[in-house]
């Protein structure tokens, strides 16, 4: 096995995000994702001859808010340029996009990785249009082309290449999206491409200031994905440098099922892309007034958050960052505190059960019953001593499914606690009555054993006793 | 500027064009002809002269985000030299 | 007097009295259309069908409020886009294409009421200046159908020269309406860029293109443009500016103008008769009440490189979508994709496509962008100054609109940089965007010979004044060719 922690892994990251604009940047088609191909096109974004783009505003919006929200600086003066290659989802023959002039430029987020936070710089995020959709049929011999996507807007957002790991790679792609879901432009969903990752690595000895010859990554479609791919270049180019042999610069795609990269070698030609500024669209002036006002709609993004629930709540810096990594989590999160004052308890039964549950049936949030009220209420419950711990497990499971809210599970299924000392103590009595042995065992010093005694009343009373009370109880009994 | 055989056919590869022998040398010399005449150009001091893309003061263009119809799957490949499944369809992308 | 000599207000005039119908001018149009057609080649697709249809129903709906170009047989050049009317660019690339939409410029027209006759032959995407270049037939002049009728417009200006339709819509990108204007002996005007949607105009350099009419009179100019002119949302480059009424600036006063007669438009390489139709036309002017100066325009000797660059890198990209994939024809049997590319758009382009889709491609390329591309884009910033400068102290700019008149069909094939040069007055304004006019003054042996007039953006109501005010006081543009 390689050592490729002779080397020094440097990545960058190159991010698209499409943008969730109702309609396409240059014409009035619905961007809607999953129709039926070739249904929301119309002549100009089929390329016919003769049609002309108009931008849409509300792309041009939330690219400045995504731009402001990694810290870039807005451009004053920005346009379109045109990328000229021939691909058959590309139906103009070249893709609107922007050259010299981006939106933003100069931005930065902070990751954090082991507890480090580390400065990512972003080099510049423009706007541009997204191509159509490849079908390949007939064993690889034909191909059929969707048009349904094209002209959906996207961002391209370029990373410095300051990232060292693929762990880093993956904590800054997820902040990215979570900074994107916050700004509310756009759906960053890997899964549907809504948002796409291709990288740059390289391996240099440690300590030389020069970077090695780069791979391109393309084909990398989850966060897994990102991370696996780049482990895996990782050690194969550390393979290279160690057989003495020489790094090519080229594009590789990552195959998720063999869990490798291949070539994409022969298969691309070198470009040449003859960017031209677009003849057909105007220049953008963006004045402070118009920047202001989209910096105004730029709600509180997920670093403020997190600083915000460490000073606020007394949350652990990891469970806050945990919580505001997904923004819908982080409302879910504010949502139960107007139902309780117990933060940490909110923290603590959304980083146990609620993940646990997410995790173990790939969900979101927001694709699960269970609303900040019902986990505020429930919380209540247990303060009260109207419901124990272990009802409430059954009760959060309860509401993750049917999204009912506490109380009204509680009386359904008869769930209230019991606190009423005559009938525990009737229960005791049994259990004692029924239990001689684990009796002698305990009034012998073996104190253990009435732990099993407090388990047999408890499943006596099915759960319902409270079990401070059947603990004291209990211990009277037997000490009498 | 002189061109040559490999310019033409460097160029035509970026255009998607193909031409035979004959054809690349005549582009050759006419292409040649062409440029010479354009390095007139190089006569003028353009050091700080703003370069034209737009002869109109137009700015900020822009439509609001609406949705307007799209045209059917039929109309969208009434031209289309070949398809199958409401899609286009071109020989393999990967060779 | 033909039926299409009538003056448009007489027309319209009959046609609410009943002495006349739309179906006899579109059955008028068809009539001359197969007489002639034969011998000058004009059209490539005839919509009859349609158009009588489209006359009958004007008819019917008698009581109807009457469009500004009612029931006027209107020819379209066939790089605008007509909604199911075959629509080629004159290209074999094309020649299957049923276009899915309409152009604003043809949808504008048949709310003007106007009839669309058909499509209208040009040189291959406009690329030329003889008609010689379509990949159909050529054009030939009315005049002497041995002669080029000039181009890309050259069907256009055939078309309304030979009397087979009241107007035509052409495209002027460096001179294609009016170079084609003034060898037929017809009225072309090319409008201020962005006056008149660019939208379904068929993109050859879109920052030069701009559609106009071709008719035989300035008054006729007015109607149509009035018809075309205005802003379009479909159109970013489109100006959103106030459309003045063209046709009552059409005073016959012309006393107090100022013309600039540019130096360099008169000089060498302009032949002798058609300097003096131009010096003749001066008089005139003069005999009008108003002035005229020499006044120089001292980068037009880069004008033609400046536009070769400029529009043949904006072609090179506009035309990268003719691929195959969508519409267009398709290559048979291509062995893959690029294959199919690489034959679909060498067998669909003619030659002078290709050349100049080499030519932007060069110019664009890699490592020759700055000292092409956008050197050129810098000398059009001078072109425009001259021009800006020049306004300061006229109102207007008169000069020819060619260098020469027509010339025989196959002389100048071969060799294109003279064929280039041959629009050495109509690129530099071009690429100054301003507007301007192509009027007939007079003939060398036997061909006509067009004075241009260049106004300032956005005045093309001076532009139509002083041309209409000319005519007025000249019979050229009466004369018809016999064919």
């Amino acid at each position: 096995m390689t050592e490729y922690n002779s080397y020094e892994t440097v990545i960058g990251l190159e991010v698209h995000v499409e943008l969730h604009t109702a309609s396409k940047i240059f014409c009035g088609c619905s961007t809607s994702f999953g129709a039926p191909p070739n249904t929301h096109t119309c002549p100009i974004c089929l390329g016919h001859p003769g049609v002309l783009p108009v931008l849409n505003r509300q792309a041009v919006e939330y690219a400045m808010k995504a731009a402001m929200a990694l810290n870039c600086t807005v451009a004053d003066i920005s346009k379109f340029d045109r990328k000229n290659y021939f691909y058959p989802d590309s139906p103009k023959a070249y893709q609107i996009s922007q050259f010299d002039q981006p939106i933003g430029e100069n931005g930065w987020i902070d990751i954090e990785v082991n507890g480090e936070t580390k400065r990512i710089g972003i080099t510049r995020l423009h706007l541009e249009e997204d191509a159509g959709k490849l079908t390949h049929v007939e064993g690889g011999f034909a191909s059929l082309v969707d048009f349904n996507r094209v002209g959906t807007p996207l961002v391209e957002i370029v990373s410095e290449p300051d990232l060292r790991t693929p762990e880093e790679a993956k904590a800054y792609l997820e902040k990215l999206r979570a900074i994107m879901q916050y700004c509310d432009v756009s759906d960053v969903k890997m899964e549907e491409g809504s948002l796409r990752c291709d990288a740059n690595i390289s391996l240099r000895p440690w300590g030389q200031e020069k970077f090695g010859t780069r791979a391109e990554l393309k084909n990398m479609n989850s966060f897994r994905g990102v991370q696996r791919g780049l482990e895996y270049e990782q050690m194969r180019q550390a393979d290279i440098l160690d057989g003495g042999g020489t790094v090519v610069q080229e594009t590789r795609r990552w195959d998720d099922s063999q869990g490798k990269t291949f070539s994409m070698r022969g298969k691309e030609e070198s470009h040449d892309y003859r960017y031209f500024p677009d003849p057909d669209l105007v220049r953008l002036l963006i004045d402070n007034e118009w920047k202001e006002r989209v910096r105004a709609s730029i709600p509180e993004l997920p670093d403020a958050r997190q600083a915000r629930y460490t000073s606020e709540y007394g949350l652990p810096a990891y469970d806050a960052g945990v919580i505001t990594s997904s923004k819908k989590l982080a409302d879910f999160f504010e949502e139960s505190l107007a139902y309780t004052n117990d933060a940490k308890s909110v923290s603590n039964w959304i980083m146990g059960d609620l993940l646990a549950y997410l995790n173990q049936t790939g969900k979101e949030i927001d694709g699960v019953a269970i609303t900040g009220q019902g986990l505020g209420e429930m919380i209540g419950l247990l303060e009260k001593g109207t419901i124990s711990g272990k009802i409430a497990k059954t009760v959060f499971k309860e509401m993750l499914e049917s999204g009912k809210l506490p109380q009204q599970i509680v009386e359904e299924q008869g769930l209230v606690q019991i606190s009423d000392e005559g009938a525990i103590q009737s229960i005791v009595e049994k259990v004692v009555t029924a239990n001689p042995q684990s009796v002698e065992d305990y009034r012998a010093g073996k104190e253990k054993a009435i732990g099993f005694l407090v388990g047999q009343v408890m499943k006596e009373s099915r759960g319902k006793a409270n079990p401070g009370l059947v603990n004291k109880l209990l211990t009277d009994y037997l000490n009498r | 500027m002189n061109i040559t055989i490999r310019d033409v056919e460097h160029v035509a590869g970026l255009a998607r064009l193909e031409f035979t022998e004959s054809e690349k040398g005549q582009f050759a010399q006419q292409l040649s002809a062409i440029l010479a005449y354009a390095d007139k150009l190089g006569e003028l001091d353009t050091t700080d002269v703003e370069p034209t893309s737009h002869v109109l003061p137009v700015t900020n263009v822009m439509r609001e985000d609406q949705v307007r119809g799209s045209v059917s799957n039929e109309t969208a490949l009434l031209n289309a030299p070949d398809e199958e499944d409401g899609q286009f369809k071109v020989p393999a992308v990967l060779e | 007097m033909a039926l299409f000599d009538k003056r448009l207000q007489d027309v319209h005039n009959e046609l609410a009295a009943g002495k006349l119908s739309a179906a006899e001018l579109t059955d008028a149009s068809f009539k001359r259309i197969a007489e002639t057609d034969g011998k000058i080649g004009a059209f490539l697709t005839l919509n009859e069908e349609s158009a009588r249809a489209r006359a009958a129903g004007l008819d019917r709906d008698a009581g109807a409020e009457k469009g500004l170009l009612h029931a006027l047989p209107a020819g379209i050049k066939d790089n605008i886009v007509t909604k199911g009317l075959r629509t080629t660019c004159a290209s074999q690339f094309l020649s299957n294409y049923n276009p899915i939409y309409d152009s604003t410029a043809a949808s504008k027209l048949r709310d003007a009421g106007a009839v669309t006759i058909g499509k209208l032959n040009m040189d291959e995407f406009a690329m030329g200046g003889s008609n010689e270049n379509s990949s159909f037939h050529p054009v030939r002049n009315p005049w002497n159908t041995d002669y080029v009728p000039g181009g890309s417009s050259g069907g256009s200006a055939a078309s309304v020269a030979a009397g087979q339709v009241y107007f035509a819509l052409g495209s002027d990108t460096g001179g294609s309406i009016r170079q084609p204007a003034s060898y037929c002996g017809v009225v072309g005007l090319k409008p201020t860029y962005g006056l008149v949607s660019r939208f379904g105009l068929v993109a050859f350099a879109s920052s030069l293109d701009a559609i106009g009419p071709l008719t035989k009179n300035v008054e006729d100019s007015a109607y149509v443009l009035q018809a075309i002119a205005g802003h379009d949302g479909m159109d970013s480059t489109s100006a959103n500016v106030a459309i003045p009424d063209y046709v009552s600036a059409l005073t016959g006063d012309v006393k107090g103008l100022r013309i600039g007669v540019p130096k360099e438009y008169m000089g060498q390489g302009i032949d002798p008769k058609v300097k003096e139709a131009v010096l003749a036309a001066l008089k005139v002017y003069e005999g009008l009440g108003a002035t005229w100066e020499e006044v120089s325009l001292p980068h037009t000797e880069y004008a033609v490189a400046t536009y070769y660059l400029l529009a043949s890198s904006e072609a090179s990209s506009n035309l990268a979508r003719f691929d195959g994939v969508r519409y267009g024809v398709r290559a048979d049997n291509p062995d893959n994709l690029i294959d199919l590319y690489r034959k679909s758009r060498s067998q669909g382009f003619g030659d002078e496509v290709k050349r100049r889709i080499m030519l932007g491609t060069y110019a664009l390329s890699s490592g020759y962008y700055d000292a092409y591309y956008l050197k050129a884009q810098k000398v059009r910033t001078l072109i425009k100054r001259d021009f800006d400068q020049a306004f300061e102290n006229f109102d207007l700019l008169l000069g020819p609109t060619a260098p020469t008149p027509a010339f025989r069909i196959g002389e100048q094939i071969g060799d294109p940089l003279t064929m280039y040069l041959n629009d050495i007055v109509t690129i530099p304004v071009s690429l100054a965007g301003v507007p301007a006019i192509s009027v007939p003054c007079g003939f060398a042996d036997g061909l006509p010979v067009g004075l241009q007039l260049i106004g300032k953006a956005f005045d093309e109501a001076t532009v139509l004044r002083a041309a209409h005010a000319f005519e007025q006081h000249t019979d050229h543009h009466k004369a018809r060719p016999q064919l």
